[in-house]
């Protein structure tokens, strides 16, 4: 097409071109408009953090099973009930210590084990985060709310491969015998990025 | 391709836009977006490298200024004109108005023919290839030196995979390396590990 064609007219909106896409594959006989309700019902009510904190919460009060998900994550979430699309065939989980704190990133795309830890923030998947984390981490985290001691060493984990990662915060204090439901109450989507480090027990 | 995604250790960026439980979608567009390229997927029109390597295709002033869900749907589009499915005309005609689109794509490689195993604790080097397909090595540790941590399984060749060319699937190597090595005296001290494909590294 012309370039003088393309300058006049308008550009479609993401609105029309998401019916437009929606509708050719329709007419195809191909069921887009039912896949679209079934993917919108996984994203929103099946992929979400409670799946990520759930793993951590067992972690923390079952030591043998924190063994098995530090050696095969992918095997360990499906103790769980937990499944991880075909492609994602690596989990590996990274356990935080008082004077470590791991960050995950995508800097080439948006990259994340998102039927663990949901599919990724707004924040995650912008140039400003991709761009700086793995460069400023301490002052990206510091600006984000998280201000880690000097001594604290931060590992970055770039998603540039087809192994995902999960963050395993630590057990805040003051929560022991805590049932395995509250303990995962307590677990946020920041903090199985790495991007927070979560609060004591009844602070 | 040396791209305009490739954005680790890019400088100029600002504050990152966080806020506590921020939300994956904002617009219903969003998931219709995100669903229709799952969907494409699953029904075996393009795979993941391919898909991710027509969003690096886009025009970088389209890239920087489109939003995540319209690079996605800016490679679904893309592929399905690509792969035969729609045209471009069809699409703009349904859409009623221009339809922007990735550019066309270069060659793609296959594995390099001298790949060697590792093991934890050996030393690598990031070598310094420039491809115009596509590739899973960020820009910022090319010729770069690190430290294996351990081997996945096999993945599929990236490099490959993207473009249709016959390869071996290979182990990628958790490489560990020092910010101070990678932007020496410019960057904040920390570890960056990052999945390296076999094909990329050689011993250092």
């Amino acid at each position: 097409m012309p370039d003088s064609e393309r300058v006049i007219r308008p550009t479609a909106t993401m609105e029309q071109r998401v019916d437009a896409i929606q509708a050719a594959l329709d007419e195809r006989g191909m069921k887009a408009a039912e896949a679209v309700a079934e993917q919108a019902h996984r994203v929103q009510e099946e992929w979400v953090p409670r799946n990520g904190a759930r793993v951590v919460a067992r972690a923390w009060v079952d030591p043998a099973f924190k063994a098995r998900l530090l050696a095969d994550g992918r095997a360990a979430v499906a103790e769980l009930g937990l499944s991880m699309p075909k492609h994602h065939r690596h989990l590996v989980v990274l356990e935080n210590a008082p004077k470590v704190q791991n960050v995950i990133c995508c800097t080439l795309c948006s990259c994340t084990a998102f039927t663990l830890i949901g599919l990724p923030p707004d924040w995650y998947k912008d140039l400003d985060y991709r761009a700086r984390v793995v460069r400023e981490s301490r002052t990206v985290l510091s600006e984000m709310g998280l201000d880690l001691s000097p001594d604290v060493e931060i590992r970055v984990w770039d998603t540039t491969a087809d192994t995902r990662y999960m963050v395993l915060p630590e057990r805040p204090s003051g929560t022991e015998g805590w049932p395995e439901d509250k303990l995962a109450d307590l677990v946020t989507r920041d903090s199985l990025i790495g991007v927070a480090r979560l609060s004591p027990g009844g602070a | 391709m040396d791209g305009m995604h490739d954005l680790g250790g890019r400088q100029g960026f600002g504050r990152v836009r966080f806020t506590v439980g921020a939300r994956a979608f904002h617009e219903i567009w969003e998931v219709r977006a995100n669903a229709l390229y799952a969907f494409a997927v699953r029904c075996g029109i393009f795979n993941m490298d391919e898909y991710r390597h027509a969003i690096e295709r886009m025009d970088p002033r389209h890239y920087l200024t489109a939003s995540y869900y319209e690079r996605s749907l800016t490679s679904l589009a893309t592929l399905l004109v690509e792969k035969g499915v729609v045209t471009r005309e069809e699409l703009e005609r349904r859409a009623g108005g221009v339809f922007p689109l990735a550019s066309p794509s270069a060659p793609g490689r296959t594995n390099a023919s001298n790949r060697q195993r590792f093991k934890a604790g050996d030393r690598v080097r990031v070598k310094p290839d420039f491809v115009p397909g596509h590739i899973r090595m960020p820009g910022y540790i090319r010729g770069k030196t690190g430290v294996v941590v351990s081997e996945s399984p096999v993945y599929p060749f990236p490099d490959a995979h993207a473009h249709s060319v016959e390869a071996q699937d290979e182990p990628t190597y958790d490489v560990r390396f020092r910010t101070e090595d990678l932007w020496p005296n410019s960057a904040d001290k920390a570890l960056v590990h990052v999945a390296v494909f076999q094909s990329y590294l050689e011993p250092a």
